[in-house]
């Protein structure tokens, strides 16, 4: 018993809970932004255990496919994969039958919901992992539209179709992934230089990057507000937004103007906590 | 000096307390009077966020000044507008201009008139939010519970006072000593603030 509780345990830390817990809440809010009271629970619950697989499936993948990078960086060295726990066979099943349940499941509630759960997996382990992670600095931007596709994917369940307001949500996604993965290249250029990871760093310098994190920010801010008004929130969760976003331009012009590792850190910070209030907005903040 | 997880969660309470201000403790009353106590509030809610991710350097910003200036202008803004509009276009002067002289005192003049005008606009400002409140409240226009809303007024004067000493390098009072008690007292004057517009609701 206390062997397969070790297998799960290890099973768990190669599917990110962290990331994968963020997106799956952005999936959830995306369904929550239209779907009409009272609430579908079987529906909902189906659109959580499905996306959640998914998004598993597809880290579980990306982690395998990474494990020779992983090894060679300090921040990721010591994963399962890396220190020799698990196989690369025994992983790269798991990710597989991860992804084929969670795809299936996906297709089965609803077809059009299926595809764009399909279309993110893809992009994240084919077109970001496998074919330009290694080539070049700009694949984190197939890496955010991969990032962007459950919330559009929540959507698309509750509405039926892509609907603009769906494709803001996903760009609002879109440019906040370079905030995350940008400010880590920063912090850990050295470790990514080691792997031969090419960054936004190592191409275009860390004055440059930090601009454009500040300016991702911004980009994010505007899809997030655009959407939430386009929605249809409370007028006084539009305040509360537009508060938030007064916060978000000024620590990005400060970084634009003054870039430092802590402002650039603290804009990082700003942005996740701006990306969970925009969550929180989407799924409870419709009048 | 570093943040302690105490002052994090004062502070962090004090910005959920001004959230909830600006989302639906402001319900019903004119666009403009909205509009000042969404920027009081929301200053102080994003000085708090600030805070809890950059620490206590955030407060050596020389913005730091102009925006403590901010919150009690645009509060007492609000309340003006709110129970005396007549007051209201000369007291906007007042304020435009008191906050303009305070911006070009501080960063293009640098001038030693400075602390006066600083002192001047703070004083009346806190003065409003302060006095308002109780008259108001004493004389049965606005339920007791508004008095609440003068406590706040108080609290608020004396952290701008206190920010003052700490920009000033006074010797009054020492800077970690102001910093231990800041969170708390951001915390005090939110909680004031909450409380009195909720209770003194006509």
């Amino acid at each position: 018993m206390s062997a397969v509780t070790a297998k799960l345990r290890l099973y768990w830390s190669l599917i990110k809970s962290w990331q994968t817990a963020l997106l799956l809440s952005t999936g959830m809010a995306g369904y929550l932004s239209a779907s009409q009271a009272p609430l579908h629970w079987g529906i909902f619950l189906s659109l959580c255990g499905s996306l959640f697989l998914a998004i598993s499936g597809s880290t579980v993948l990306n982690m395998w496919y990474d494990r020779d990078i992983d090894a060679k960086m300090q921040r990721t060295c010591n994963r399962p994969l890396s220190k020799g726990l698990v196989t690369p066979g025994e992983v790269l099943r798991l990710g597989l039958v991860l992804s084929c349940l969670g795809i299936g499941w996906a297709v089965f509630i609803s077809p059009s919901y299926g595809l764009v759960v399909f279309t993110g997996l893809f992009i994240d382990v084919f077109v970001y992992t496998i074919w330009l992670k290694r080539r070049t600095a700009w694949s984190i931007v197939w890496g955010g539209i991969s990032g962007g596709m459950p919330i559009l994917a929540g959507r698309v369940l509750a509405v039926g179709y892509v609907d603009w307001i769906g494709m803001l949500l996903m760009l609002a996604v879109l440019f906040w992934i370079p905030t995350h993965i940008l400010t880590f290249n920063i912090r850990f250029s050295e470790d990514y230089q080691a792997a031969g990871v090419p960054t936004f760093p190592s191409a275009y310098g860390f004055d440059a990057t930090r601009k454009i994190i500040a300016a991702s920010s911004l980009l994010a801010a505007l899809a997030m507000g655009g959407a939430a008004v386009w929605i249809g929130i409370t007028a006084g969760t539009l305040r509360l937004m537009v508060v938030l976003s007064s916060g978000l331009l000024l620590l990005a012009l400060t970084t634009w103007m003054r870039p430092s590792e802590k402002i650039n850190f603290g804009l990082f910070k700003y942005a996740s906590l701006f990306m969970l209030c925009f969550i929180l907005v989407l799924a409870f903040g419709t009048g | 000096m570093k943040i302690s997880i105490q002052d994090r969660i004062f502070l962090f309470c004090a910005s959920l307390l001004a959230a909830y201000q600006v989302v639906v403790g402001i319900e019903g009353l004119s666009s403009f009077t909205i509009l000042c106590y969404t920027v009081g509030f929301g200053v102080i809610l994003v000085a708090c966020l600030l805070m809890i991710i950059l620490g206590f350097d955030v407060l050596e910003s020389p913005l730091v000044v102009i925006l403590s200036t901010v919150i009690p202008l645009s509060l007492s803004i609000g309340l003006v507008s709110e129970f005396y509009p007549a007051w209201l276009p000369a007291y906007l002067v007042f304020s435009g201009l008191g906050l303009l002289a305070i911006i070009l005192t501080r960063t293009v003049m640098r001038s030693k008139i400075s602390v006066l005008v600083l002192a001047v606009v703070h004083g009346i400002a806190g003065l409003v939010i302060f006095g308002l409140p109780i008259y108001l409240a004493a004389n049965g226009i606005t339920p007791p519970g508004f008095i609440l809303v003068g406590l706040g007024g108080a609290l608020i004067g004396l952290g701008g006072l206190l920010l003052f000493f700490m920009r000033t390098g006074s010797p009054l009072v020492p800077k970690e000593r102001i910093l231990k008690f800041f969170p708390a007292l951001l915390l005090m004057t939110t909680a004031a603030f909450v409380a009195g517009f909720a209770l003194g609701k006509i």
